[in-house]
């Protein structure tokens, strides 16, 4: 069992009380609890279990404007004593920093709303099993299939944020995550895809049979790519991709690239960034949400964010520190985005294929080729190559590139938006960019 | 060393006997114990922006029969937390018939020495060299705008204990000191990073003032980067220069000769053992035994002694990585390959330090043998496809090269390239071999582990360059 909301707040109760005995003028401390179990299929036998249960703490002193901080996975008091000792000292050597504080009293969170983020529910590890045997059944029923790895793993934790202002909260959350990557072979290549499904509650959960089969076919068909020519062509990525550039996007907008001068959407607060249509939201409050959260990770409270309206940037993401030093509120986005889309576009998927002659789909991307400071892009990819709307063969070896100021301005959006990850983008169309081949 | 046992409920007699209870019918198996220190000090933005130190402790017992691995972690050394992960193994490992595989080779020689590197250095001797970065760096000139400087310390004390009470154990200290800085020049940014370190103290690496020659490398590179093109778009010839850039070799054969991933005939070069994956003059090892290197092992995290594998000989497939349960399963050894992150995780067959050997050309020979083509110099990240053998790798300083001479700097693009054939495209192996500043983490299923990487310049036939530039 996950450690309860007592175990946790007694364990940060004593530290907030040590750090201020020892000298402390304010403090913040994080404990957390995690358990987690997984067990993983391969070939259709059990290949391996794993259970791992992880108890941290995590505390930062204030002396003034100066700061340090201590982390430990031992609990015991003893140790505690040792290292907030420690911690104590580091900070009185520590530099002071002007914007160094805890977030102003009257933005922590006053309220935690019941997000529905927590299944009681426990399945047994023969249950998981069951699982991927239906799972691994439905993956390898092709010939082609040659190797099957499959995992499910059930997530609890809790956690404790308190804080010398006063503030102590926190919740517990789960998630049950089942994943099939499948290996296909002809006699001119082998390659390897998967599908994924993560959960708050276990009923949610995606069935074995559907899982499978989505798994096995997303990779049969990528058997004998091609490589192809080098040009200017229209780009669609696949959802799992186009919530990549959501996530550029976001690191793009944290207010510590913005304070530091080191990102490509600096002073852009008003502009047109995107093409007309683009709507961007973060919505911490989604009952289930993969990103749900009730304060970020200083406890500043969380409101629903339209960080672009109508292609206009309205929000960058703030947190206390960066925000003091733009002079700006924190926005409650310490630790980054919690449920981040784009909304919907007004075309359907079949007619975003259709809305070129010849596109490529893009289904992987490989490589950290994102550059955020210049808004430079290029990535190795895999897909297939779209013509009238049709897909005709696979492709790989390839790379894409362009840069994320011209990239924006050329996004059309298809309407078939999923929650299926913390940040959730529906099919992406990008003209213009230049794909790099033979 | 580290006695995991002195503040416990439970014996280091007592903790023996779960152990080989717990083990005894499996094939391999055995008690991981953790003890790490580790700092970070960060001057970002003219301050210094974080001290933070961490202190980590936890076991991870893990049991394998035949195929199966069942493993289970905790934070918690004591006498219940033992017990229940060796429930947690037994449940999964129901009926078991194995025999335990004792055998395990001892070696007296050690890679580092047994250092606290955190503790050899102050808290405020490390400040004033930050500061000293920053303001080195920002009276370079005005174009100077964001100067980022970090200290990673760190010392690893691991134990483990096998069935019937065989214990081993290692201290590794690890440092890493990093430059990164920004520049601006006609309203256009460009970054430059650089960094070193390995298995010393700070001072082995930044004595004499020599972080200065940190941060010129980096200010170099990001001014490289302010003049720099639209990179071609296209195949093409490529010159990689000696050093770090064997991040390529990393990305494009080191993976692919995991020993899991060929047990499980995922990789592209599964089926390729002792034929020619690679021109004549290729030599690739993977060799954890060089004196204080980033990758180097005094043991692996299963025990065995590290040891320098031959991976290709001469253009010809000679070896896989290997742990235990891999090299037991595919009937060989294992190579000291057996790694992981931290207690958290299970051990898995990774690179320590990567190399392809010197040979006998110069740069210059190869640069003057392109007509159109590229020189890179430095690289950012890299990752692989090891089913397909595409891979990618990212330049952050390089050049075209036109009829034979190196000519403007181009922007940053990802090359690509396919793994079983790249090495067949390798014309020319230069005489430079250089090892990388010590600066490597390589990730694999989730964990990452420090890495070193080596080469000499090296000339490749034909490979997609990822640029704009049609």
């Amino acid at each position: 069992m996950v450690k309860d909301q007592e175990f946790l707040e007694t364990k940060a109760s004593y530290c907030l009380g040590l750090a201020k005995k020892l000298g402390a003028t304010d403090s913040s401390v994080i404990v957390k609890n995690s358990i987690s179990e997984t067990v993983n299929f391969r070939n259709k036998k059990l290949d391996e279990s794993n259970r791992s249960d992880d108890l941290g703490l995590s505390i930062t002193t204030y002396i003034g404007k100066k700061k340090s901080s201590i982390s430990s996975s031992n609990l015991l008091n003893d140790n505690l004593n040792i290292l907030i000792e420690k911690c104590i000292e580091t900070t009185k050597n520590t530099p002071e920093d002007e914007f160094n504080c805890l977030p102003d009293r009257d933005l922590l969170a006053k309220e935690v709303k019941d997000l529905n983020l927590y299944d009681e529910t426990h399945i047994e590890n023969n249950k998981k099993i069951d699982y991927l045997k239906k799972l691994e059944a439905a993956a390898s029923k092709d010939k082609k299939i040659v190797n099957t790895e499959s995992s499910f793993t059930q997530n609890k934790s809790n956690f404790v944020l308190a804080n010398s202002e006063g503030f102590c909260d926190g919740y517990k959350t789960s998630s049950f995550t089942a994943s099939s990557v499948t290996v296909a072979k002809d006699e001119k290549s082998m390659e390897r895809d998967y599908e994924y499904s993560s959960k708050c509650f276990l009923k949610d959960l995606d069935d074995a049979d559907e899982l499978g089969n989505l798994a096995a076919n997303q990779t049969i068909r990528k058997l004998s790519p091609k490589k192809i020519g080098s040009e200017k062509i229209a780009i669609i990525f696949d959802k799992r991709i186009a919530k990549g550039v959501l996530s550029i996007f976001a690191s793009a907008i944290s207010s510590s690239a913005i304070s530091r001068g080191t990102s490509f959407l600096k002073d852009k607060v008003n502009q047109k960034i995107f093409s007309d249509k683009i709507n961007v939201f973060d919505k911490p409050d989604m009952l289930k949400g993969l990103g749900s959260r009730n304060f970020d990770s200083e406890g500043v409270k969380t409101d629903t964010l339209k960080l672009v309206d109508q292609g206009i940037l309205k929000h960058y993401l703030i947190d206390t520190y960066n925000g003091k030093k733009l002079n700006l509120k924190s926005n409650g986005r310490c630790g980054g985005t919690s449920n981040l889309y784009f909304e919907n576009g007004n075309i359907s998927f079949k007619d975003l294929l259709n809305s070129n002659s010849k596109s490529l789909y893009i289904t992987e991307t490989i490589g950290h080729g994102s550059n955020i400071v210049t808004g430079d892009y290029s990535v190795g990819a895999t897909g297939f190559l779209i013509e009238n709307g049709e897909f005709k063969y696979p492709i790989n070896e390839i790379t894409i590139a362009g840069n994320f100021k011209d990239m924006f301005q050329n996004i059309t959006l298809a309407n078939d938006l999923e929650f299926k990850y913390a940040t959730n983008s529906p099919t992406m169309l990008i003209e213009g960019m230049v794909v790099a081949g033979k | 060393m580290s006695n995991f046992f002195e503040k416990s409920d439970v014996s280091r007699k007592e903790a023996e006997s779960i152990i080989s209870d717990t083990l005894q019918k499996c094939d391999d198996g055995e008690l991981y114990l953790e003890n790490s220190k580790s700092e970070s000090i960060l001057l970002d933005d003219n301050k210094i922006k974080n001290s933070s130190y961490n202190s980590d402790l936890g076991f991870g017992f893990r049991a394998i029969s035949d195929e199966v691995v069942a493993y289970s972690h905790s934070n918690e050394i004591s006498k219940n937390s033992l017990k229940q992960s060796s429930e947690n193994l037994k449940s999964t490992l129901k009926s078991v018939k194995g025999t335990y595989n004792h055998e395990i080779p001892k070696s007296n020689k050690k890679y580092y020495d047994n250092i606290n590197p955190i503790e050899q250095k102050s808290l405020n001797e490390k400040i004033k060299i930050l500061n000293d970065v920053n303001d080195y760096l920002r009276s370079k000139g005005n174009k100077v705008k964001q100067v980022t400087a970090n200290f990673l310390g760190e010392q690893k004390s691991v134990e483990i204990i096998r069935s019937g009470g065989e214990t081993l154990s290692d201290v590794r200290p690890l440092v890493r000191f990093n430059v990164s800085v920004m520049v601006e020049k006609d309203g256009r940014k460009e970054t430059g990073v650089y960094g070193v370190g390995g298995r010393q103290s700070y001072d082995s690496y930044l004595k004499d003032e020599n972080w200065k020659s940190v941060c010129d490398e980096a200010l170099r590179i990001a001014s490289v980067n302010l003049e720099s093109k639209p990179a071609p778009a296209g195949e093409m010839k490529v010159v990689l220069g000696p050093g770090w850039p064997a991040i390529l070799i990393h990305e494009a054969v080191g993976h692919g000769l995991e020993g899991d991933f060929n047990r499980k005939k995922t990789s592209a070069f599964h089926n390729l053992m002792g034929q020619k994956v690679a021109s004549e003059g290729v030599t690739i090892i993977d060799d954890g035994t060089i004196d204080n290197r980033r990758g180097s092992l005094t043991i692996d995290d299963e025990g065995t002694p590290t040891e320098k594998t031959v991976l290709i000989e001469n253009g010809i497939l000679k070896n896989f990585m290997q742990d235990r349960l891999n090299a037991r399963l595919m009937k060989t050894r294992s190579t000291g390959s057996g790694r992981r992150e931290n207690y958290r995780h299970i051990v898995l067959p990774r690179m320590r330090n990567t190399m392809m050997l010197s040979g006998k050309q110069t740069q210059e020979e190869m640069i003057k043998a392109v007509d159109k083509g590229i020189f890179a110099v430095s690289f950012g990240g890299g990752q692989v496809d090891i089913t397909s053998g595409k891979f990618v790798f990212n330049c952050t300083e390089a050049y075209e090269i036109v009829n034979g001479k190196i000519g403007s700097p181009i922007k940053g693009a990802t090359l690509i390239g396919d793994g079983p054939s790249i090495l067949k495209e390798v014309s020319m192996v230069g005489n430079d071999m250089m090892m990388d500043p010590g600066i490597g983490t390589c990730g694999k299923a989730g964990q990452g582990v420090p890495v070193g990487v080596a080469q000499p310049s090296i000339l490749i036939n034909k490979m997609t360059v990822g640029g704009t530039k049609l």
